[in-house]
C-alpha cells in the first residue's frame, strides 16, 4: 500500500529545501545530519506538519534526530495523529 | 594544571584533520599599508613580494587615504587613544554621537547606534528588538554574523530560498499569527556579489506587515548612484526598517559598525543590545577617521564612479578571456572554479604572477562551488587591472580552463 503521509512529506521537503540540480532524496535520506535541512529551516517543516495534520508537536520532541528523515518524521506525526 | 597531554593531543588531531583536508586557514603577512599594491611575506619567512591585491574589501581605496590618516592623527591628539569604558558609563564622546548623526543622514534613516563591529551589531540587534512571540525569516545565503545573531535570539527562526520572492511570500503568509515578522537579508551577498531585490522585499513586507533588516556591509559607500547602498539602487531609501553596516570595508576599512533605522529600534538597541552594553566604545582615532571618510563621500561620487568603471572593465575582461563568472554588477566578481584544489592551484599560480586573490571553498561556499572571489577597488588603476587580467589568462591557460563550461571543468577536475 502506498504511504500517503510519507509521499506528502517527501514532496514538501523536495519543494522546500532542495535547490535545482540537487541529488534526488528518498524516504530514508538523512535530512538534518546530511546537511539538506538546517536547524533554522526545520521550523517551517514543523509548522507545515502541524497545520496539515492538525497536531501540535512539543518543542522538546521536535528534535533534529526526530526530523532526520521522511521515515522518522512519519513516525513522529503518527504518534500525534493517533494519540 | 588541567591542560593534559591527552587534551593537547585531541586538539592537535582536530587541527591535523583540517590540514589533511586542505581546509587549514593560513595568514599571509603584509608589510605595507592596505592598498592596490602590497608587499607580502608568504610563506612565512620568505622574502617580500610585491603583488596586486584583488581580494580586499577596500572598495573605495580609502583604507590608507592620506586625508583619512591625517584626520585619525588629529583625533588621536585631540581625543586620546582609548575610552576605557562602554558607551553608557563614560565612553561616549561628542564625536561618537556626531558620527551617529552623519551615518543617519547618509543612509536616510531615523537614527543610528555605533557598535564595535558589524559582527557585534548583527549579534546584538535581534535579541534587542524581538521576543519569542516573533519570527525571523532570513535569506538562506545571509552572512555568518547574521546567522550567529539569529541563533542568539529567542524568536522563531525560518528561512527562504535565496532571493526567491515567491518563497518569501509563502513564509510571510504562513507566519501571520506571530506578533512581529522580521525579514533578514544581505544587501550585497558577499560570496556571490548579487544584490537583494529590495524593492520587491519592501512591497512584500508592507503587504504582510513585516519589518525588513538589511546588512549593507558590502554596499555602504558605493552601491547606488551616490553610494548610499542597495536601498538607493532599488529606490527604497527611507523604507528599510533596520540597516546594519560596517566601517571595516569601504568606509575606511578599520573597525566599527552600526545599526541604523527606525528610531524606536535603535533606542531598543541602546537599552538591550549586549555587544553595545558590554564592549568598549569605538576608539576616538577611528571615529575621526570615519568622519573624514563621510566628508570625502559627501563631497563627491568620484571614487564610487571609478569603482563602478573598474568593476565593469574587470568583469568584461574576464568574460572575454573565457572564465565562468557569477552574474552580477557589483565590485565582487567571483571566478567559478568549482573544485577546491583547482581554486587553490589557481590562487598559487596567480601569486607567482604577482596577483593576490584567495580561493574560497566548502564550508565557506557550498560543496562544488569553489571559486576565487575577486574584489575591485577605486584604488586600482587600469594598469593594475590589465596586469591582473594578464596573470589570470596565463594561469587559466596553464590549467586549460579558458572557454570551458561549468560541466567541462567539473568533468575534468571533479566537484
Amino acid at each position: 500500500m502506498a504511504d500517503e503521509l510519507k509521499d506528502i512529506v517527501l514532496k514538501y521537503v523536495i519543494a522546500e529545501y532542495l535547490e535545482e540540480g540537487s541529488d534526488p532524496i528518498t524516504f530514508d535520506t538523512p535530512l538534518i545530519s546530511g546537511g539538506i535541512v538546517d536547524s533554522f529551516s526545520m521550523v517551517s517543516l514543523k509548522r507545515f506538519l502541524e497545520n496539515k495534520y492538525k497536531i501540535s508537536i512539543p518543542d522538546d520532541q521536535a528534535t533534529p534526530e526526530a526530523f532526520d528523515s521522511v521515515d522518522k518524521i512519519a513516525v513522529l506525526v503518527r504518534r500525534f495523529t493517533q494519540a | 594544571m588541567s591542560y593534559s597531554e591527552k587534551t593537547r593531543a585531541m586538539y592537535q588531531g582536530v587541527l591535523q584533520g583540517l590540514m589533511d583536508a586542505g581546509l587549514l586557514k593560513q595568514e599571509r603577512y603584509i608589510h605595507s599599508p592596505q592598498a592596490a599594491d602590497i608587499e607580502v611575506e608568504f610563506p612565512s619567512g620568505s622574502s617580500l613580494k610585491k603583488v596586486i591585491n584583488m581580494c580586499a574589501n577596500n572598495y573605495l581605496g580609502l583604507s590608507s587615504h592620506p586625508e583619512v590618516i591625517k584626520a585619525a592623527h588629529a583625533g588621536l591628539d585631540s581625543r586620546g587613544y582609548g575610552m576605557s569604558s562602554v558607551r553608557f558609563i563614560c565612553g561616549t564622546q561628542d564625536i561618537h554621537r556626531e558620527l551617529e548623526h552623519i551615518v543617519t543622514k547618509f543612509l536616510g534613516t531615523e537614527d543610528t547606534i555605533l557598535f564595535p563591529s558589524c559582527m557585534d551589531a548583527n549579534a546584538g540587534v535581534f535579541e534587542a528588538i524581538l521576543t519569542k512571540d516573533d519570527v525571523m525569516i532570513s535569506d538562506r545565503l545571509v552572512h555568518a554574523s547574521l546567522i550567529d545573531g539569529i541563533r542568539l535570539c529567542s524568536a522563531m527562526q525560518d528561512t527562504f530560498k535565496h532571493s526567491d520572492m515567491a518563497h518569501l511570500e509563502q513564509k510571510l503568509a504562513m507566519h501571520q499569527d506571530r506578533r512581529l515578522r522580521l525579514v533578514i537579508t544581505d544587501g550585497v551577498f558577499s560570496m556571490d556579489g548579487d544584490t537583494a531585490k529590495l524593492d520587491e522585499m519592501v512591497a512584500l513586507c508592507r503587504k504582510y506587515d513585516a519589518m525588513l533588516l538589511v546588512d549593507e556591509s558590502h554596499a555602504s559607500g558605493f552601491i547606488g548612484k551616490t553610494g548610499r547602498g542597495t536601498h538607493e539602487k532599488y529606490g527604497v531609501v527611507g523604507e528599510i526598517d533596520v540597516i546594519t553596516t560596517t566601517f571595516g570595508k569601504a568606509l575606511g576599512g578599520a573597525t566599527g559598525g552600526c545599526v541604523s533605522g527606525r528610531k524606536e529600534l535603535v533606542d531598543m538597541c541602546r537599552q538591550k543590545a549586549r555587544p553595545y552594553l558590554f564592549s568598549n566604545s569605538i576608539a576616538p582615532v577611528i571615529v575621526e577617521g570615519v568622519l573624514k571618510v563621510f566628508e570625502i563621500l559627501n563631497a563627491s561620487t568620484e571614487r564610487r564612479d571609478k569603482l563602478e568603471w573598474n568593476a565593469a572593465y574587470w568583469r568584461k575582461g574576464l568574460q572575454e578571456a573565457g572564465f565562468v563568472l557569477k552574474e552580477g554588477d557589483t565590485p565582487i566578481v567571483p571566478v567559478m572554479l568549482f573544485n577546491a584544489k583547482l581554486a587553490q592551484d589557481f590562487s598559487r599560480l596567480l601569486y607567482e604572477e604577482g596577483v593576490y586573490a584567495v580561493g574560497f571553498f566548502f564550508p565557506v561556499v557550498p560543496q562544488g562551488q569553489a571559486r576565487l572571489r575577486t574584489q575591485l577597488s577605486a584604488g586600482h588603476d587600469k594598469h593594475h587591472l590589465d596586469k591582473a587580467l594578464g596573470a589570470f589568462v596565463k594561469a587559466g591557460q596553464k590549467l586549460d580552463i579558458l572557454g570551458k563550461s561549468r560541466q567541462e571543468i567539473i568533468d575534468r577536475f571533479g566537484m
